[in-house]
């Protein structure tokens, strides 16, 4: 310990001593007056001018560039670039008119579809094996625990009995999510669920199941009984319209709320990061980008999981919801007595 | 500010795009059947298998416990039940020793008694064939006193002397 906190000082010392001329510089490396009054603002401009015109034709409003560069890291494309070692170009596909080209996002759904499918089926392979009286550990005993939270916690505890059947729906969906929000995370990879047609699509599939739970619970007759919100027929003109769109809420939110949470992480990430280079400040890069980024970056990491979850777990509430038997009023009167 | 303006105007955030979402869907669904295949299946299986181990394993226990209070409730029951046998036998032993003890010692007093009595009787036997047998030596030696008295002088004063004497000698004889 004492040897470590001995040399500690010393490292500092020579890391200062590498950034201090760096940041004293700023972009004065072309005006020597610059470097010997670093901190008066003329020359700081002057500097920021002398690296503008050098930019030259391309004069475009910083912050209208900056923009440009967030969204298109946002948005989906279709060419997978790697900076600095080049891009790819993906492949246009078309079939009978509809554009299904392979773009970054469904490049990276399929790399989250592989690494999925290799974890589980090092983990699948291990359980076939595991007699019951043995112990899980390591990567399988990690899953085995996200398994059973989504299991007991989410889907049990929303859905009650018939919970099996939409296990592997609500298992399937929690891993993608998180796996789509954690790969957004990583140098080079794309946030999947950062867009809003992917979200939509997985919204969908809630709805259907959601619909299907409802139906199979209650039959047609109590399904339309239901739109109907249990009021007088002379209130149905009413009624059935704002119960419709009621239908079509849930999913929506869902959607937006995942679009939402993982495209604004970013932004705030890109858009701080961006500040330093909008200010062209290597002060405000060490101060203020840098750390700030990095607070979001882990936010960002806990957003992942918890994204994830909520998705899953309204999944779980919606179907749960939606098969209570007769259950609607009675627990939102004992909610009530509470 | 500007920036967050750009982002939002671009509108292309929300755009469709029908490729995407047919791509979702498929993967999506291929995913979650071989997922459901290869890893769903076997693990919540595992775990269901695990969950009714478990609470086979703690009936298992529960009811081992119940099988022992009972067996112990038992094994109570029976040294209780041996503790007031084993009372009891002591009771009736004593009662019997007891009972035993009052009839030799009855029996031994009554006996005592009789030979108490039978000696007495003895005695007195005795002491009358004693005193027969001092009556008839009494007698005999009168006659000898007789006999003597007469073999010497009949002389009055001799005579009264010699009874005097007799009777002395008797009366100190006799004591």
């Amino acid at each position: 310990m004492k040897r470590i906190n001995a040399l500690q000082p010393k490292a500092l010392l020579k890391v200062f001593a590498v950034l201090v001329p760096l940041l004293l510089n700023g972009y004065g490396v072309a005006d020597v007056s610059a470097e010997k009054l670093p901190g008066v603002p003329r020359n700081e401009v002057t500097a920021a001018q002398a690296v503008e015109t050098a930019h030259g034709a391309q004069a475009a409003p910083e912050e209208e560039k900056a923009g440009d560069v967030i969204m298109h890291h946002i948005l989906n494309n279709r060419v997978y670039a790697f900076p600095p070692f080049g891009s790819v170009e993906l492949p246009e596909i078309k079939v009978a008119g509809f554009d299904i080209s392979i773009t970054k996002h469904v490049v990276m759904l399929w790399v989250v579809s592989a690494i999925l499918l290799v974890i589980f089926s090092i983990v699948g392979a291990k359980y076939k094996k595991m007699t019951p009286s043995q112990a899980p550990k390591g990567l399988v005993n990690a899953m085995e625990a996200l398994v059973e939270f989504i299991r007991t916690d989410v889907a049990k505890a929303n859905i009650g009995k018939e919970y099996e059947k939409y296990l592997t729906y609500l298992l399937t969906v929690f891993f993608f999510i998180l796996l789509c929000n954690l790969l957004g995370l990583v140098p080079y990879g794309a946030t999947a669920t950062g867009n809003i047609n992917v979200t939509l699509t997985l919204a969908t599939f809630t709805f259907f199941l959601t619909q299907m739970a409802a139906l199979k619970a209650h039959g047609i007759k109590g399904y339309l009984a239901h739109l109907t919100g249990g009021t007088h027929p002379a209130l149905w003109i009413i009624m059935i319209p704002i119960e419709f769109i009621g239908l079509f809420t849930k999913p929506v939110a869902l959607t937006i709320r995942l679009f939402a949470n993982m495209t604004a992480g970013h932004i705030v990430i890109l858009s701080l990061i961006f500040i330093s280079f909008i200010l062209k400040s290597y002060i405000v890069a060490v101060v203020m980008s840098v750390p700030f980024s990095i607070f979001i970056y882990l936010l960002e990491l806990f957003v992942a999981f918890l994204q994830a979850f909520i998705f899953t777990m309204l999944s779980a509430l919606f179907i749960g919801l939606a098969s209570a038997h007769e259950g609607h009023d009675e627990h939102e009167a004992g909610v009530a007595s509470h | 500010m500007l920036t967050s303006g750009v982002i939002l105007l671009a509108g292309s955030l929300l755009s469709p795009e029908p490729g995407l979402i047919f791509w979702t869907a498929i993967t999506f669904i291929l995913v979650m059947l071989i997922l459901k295949k290869i890893a769903w299946g076997p693990i919540i299986t595992a775990l269901q298998d695990r969950e009714k181990g478990i609470q086979s394993s703690i009936d298992r226990a529960h009811q081992a416990k119940d099988e022992s209070e009972a067996i112990l409730r038992k094994n109570r029951e029976l040294l209780s039940k041996a503790d007031a046998e084993s009372d009891r036998i002591l009771r009736e032993g004593k009662d019997y020793a007891e009972k035993l003890r009052a009839d030799i010692t009855e029996k031994a007093q009554s006996e005592a008694k009789k030979m108490i009595a039978s000696a007495k009787d003895e005695i007195e036997q005795e002491k009358r064939r004693a005193l027969d047998v001092l009556r008839n030596e009494v007698a005999d030696l009168a006659v000898k006193g007789a006999e003597k008295i007469i073999k010497t002088a009949l002389d009055a004063d001799m005579q009264k002397k010699i009874v005097n004497s007799m009777i002395q000698d008797f009366s100190t004889k006799r004591n």
